[in-house]
């Protein structure tokens, strides 16, 4: 079904614009219209649909879920909800504090956290048409168990100790109390078609930008960077380029739409897989502006250890992916 | 004068929420002093998990998104 806009990217390049496909020029131009209008389309068809299921699934009711819930099933859940609840990284510190005045561990808040930014329906959906399903499925298992062993540690190390001391009181009042939920009728046909209206001009309208950068840089990597350079700078062969893929991605703010196009990028130049999940997710999930925002929620001694936490966690991805016989090669 | 409070972490969606807000309001001659607070402690207080965050008087009156014209002339009757 996807074909049809590598056809049309053909057809616009090389007819259209009499690009010719031996160019460095043509490919780069070639991949861009590709990419730009498959990525458009799936997000408008998707993210509709998506909305469409689970309109019903909003931030209290993820609470009311997490309360209840045991130490050990509450970081799986936490990872889980992180995943496909709809969140907006201006909605963190909202949301921690909600969470944690209803007396829900810090571990399990981030374990919902760190995944949420890592993994969403869009970031799934552009890997599963750009890169094939099995990196796909690694990346979502990956990202879910950073966010839920990260989870883990924080609750081992006592992170609540290192909030900010109101937090820490809200933390403590709030294991008693936690607020109900309000019972809500079913949701009509027009209400979710209302609702999934309104979250595709909201993701849209945040997401376009990324997605055009994203696949320009792609482009540009994919036309005139050539593989031979790229296999001899950026191959296995050197350990350290995993934490330098890592570092790399520090300064880089963007989030996993834009970042995706990329990604696909390096992985056809041959760049090692681990090195690109290791430099993709420390783009997305590792970044300055955000930890600034929890700055108001907790000390510096708890930011630098979750910060230490995210970056020791993707050069460990990197290094074990980079490891696995079959799959450094670049699947794609 | 009615006091409204625009809550959020200083996201672009907060500052269109208080201007819509103050809009309304000049529109239907209400006095009306519109304050931005990103403070997490206020956030807390109205435990309010999705913004912006809207508080007229002291009273939690809508969260999660910008509110439409409509309810927005509501609060202020």
């Amino acid at each position: 079904m996807l074909a049809i806009f590598t056809e049309l990217a053909d057809w616009l390049a090389y007819q259209v614009l009499g690009l010719s496909p031996d160019t460095r020029l043509g490919t780069a131009v070639q991949f861009f219209i590709e990419d730009t209008s498959k990525i458009f389309f799936l997000l408008v068809v998707m993210i509709y649909c998506i909305a469409l299921l689970r309109a019903a699934l909003d931030i209290e009711r993820v609470r009311h879920f997490l309360v209840r819930r045991s130490r050990a099933s509450g970081y799986v859940m936490g990872s889980v909800l992180g995943a496909i609840t709809p969140f907006c990284s201006c909605s963190s510190i909202p949301v921690f504090l909600g969470f944690t005045s209803a007396g829900i561990p810090v571990g399990v808040t981030m374990a919902f956290l760190l995944t949420s930014p890592l993994i969403n329906e869009v970031a799934v959906l552009l890997l599963l048409s750009l890169v094939g399903w099995e990196i796909t499925l690694m990346y979502v298992l990956v990202g879910m168990s950073i966010g839920i062993l990260g989870g883990v540690f924080l609750d081992f190390i006592r992170a609540e100790r290192l909030l900010q001391p109101f937090a820490l009181k809200a933390y403590q009042a709030g294991s008693a109390a936690s607020a109900p939920v309000a019972a809500r009728a079913a949701l009509s046909w027009s209400e979710r078609h209302a609702f999934a209206r309104s979250e595709l001009s909201d993701i849209v309208s945040r997401v376009w930008k990324w997605v055009l950068i994203g696949v320009g840089l792609g482009a540009a990597l994919h036309g005139f960077v050539p593989a031979s350079w790229v296999e001899q700078h950026l191959g296995s062969g050197q350990w350290w380029s995993v934490p330098l893929a890592v570092l790399a991605g520090i300064p880089l703010y963007s989030n996993a739409t834009g970042v995706i196009p990329v990604m696909e990028s390096l992985i056809v130049k041959g760049v090692p897989l681990g090195t690109v999940l290791a430099f993709c997710m420390s783009t997305v999930a590792a970044s300055f502006p955000e930890f600034i925002l929890l700055k108001q929620v907790m000390r510096w001694k708890l930011l630098a250890i979750i910060f230490a936490l995210l970056l020791l966690s993707f050069s460990l991805v990197g290094w074990i992916v980079n490891s696995l016989p079959g799959l450094s090669q670049g699947a794609a | 004068m009615k006091n409204i409070q625009v809550l959020g972490s200083g996201c672009s969606k907060c500052e269109k929420t208080a201007a819509i807000v103050q809009a309304v309001a000049d529109e239907a001659g209400v006095a009306v002093q519109v304050v931005k607070d990103t403070s997490a402690e206020a956030i807390l207080r109205y435990g309010v998990m999705k913004t912006p965050a809207v508080v007229v008087d002291g009273e939690l009156v809508h969260s999660g998104s910008i509110p439409d014209q409509k309810s927005i002339a509501r609060w202020l009757l």
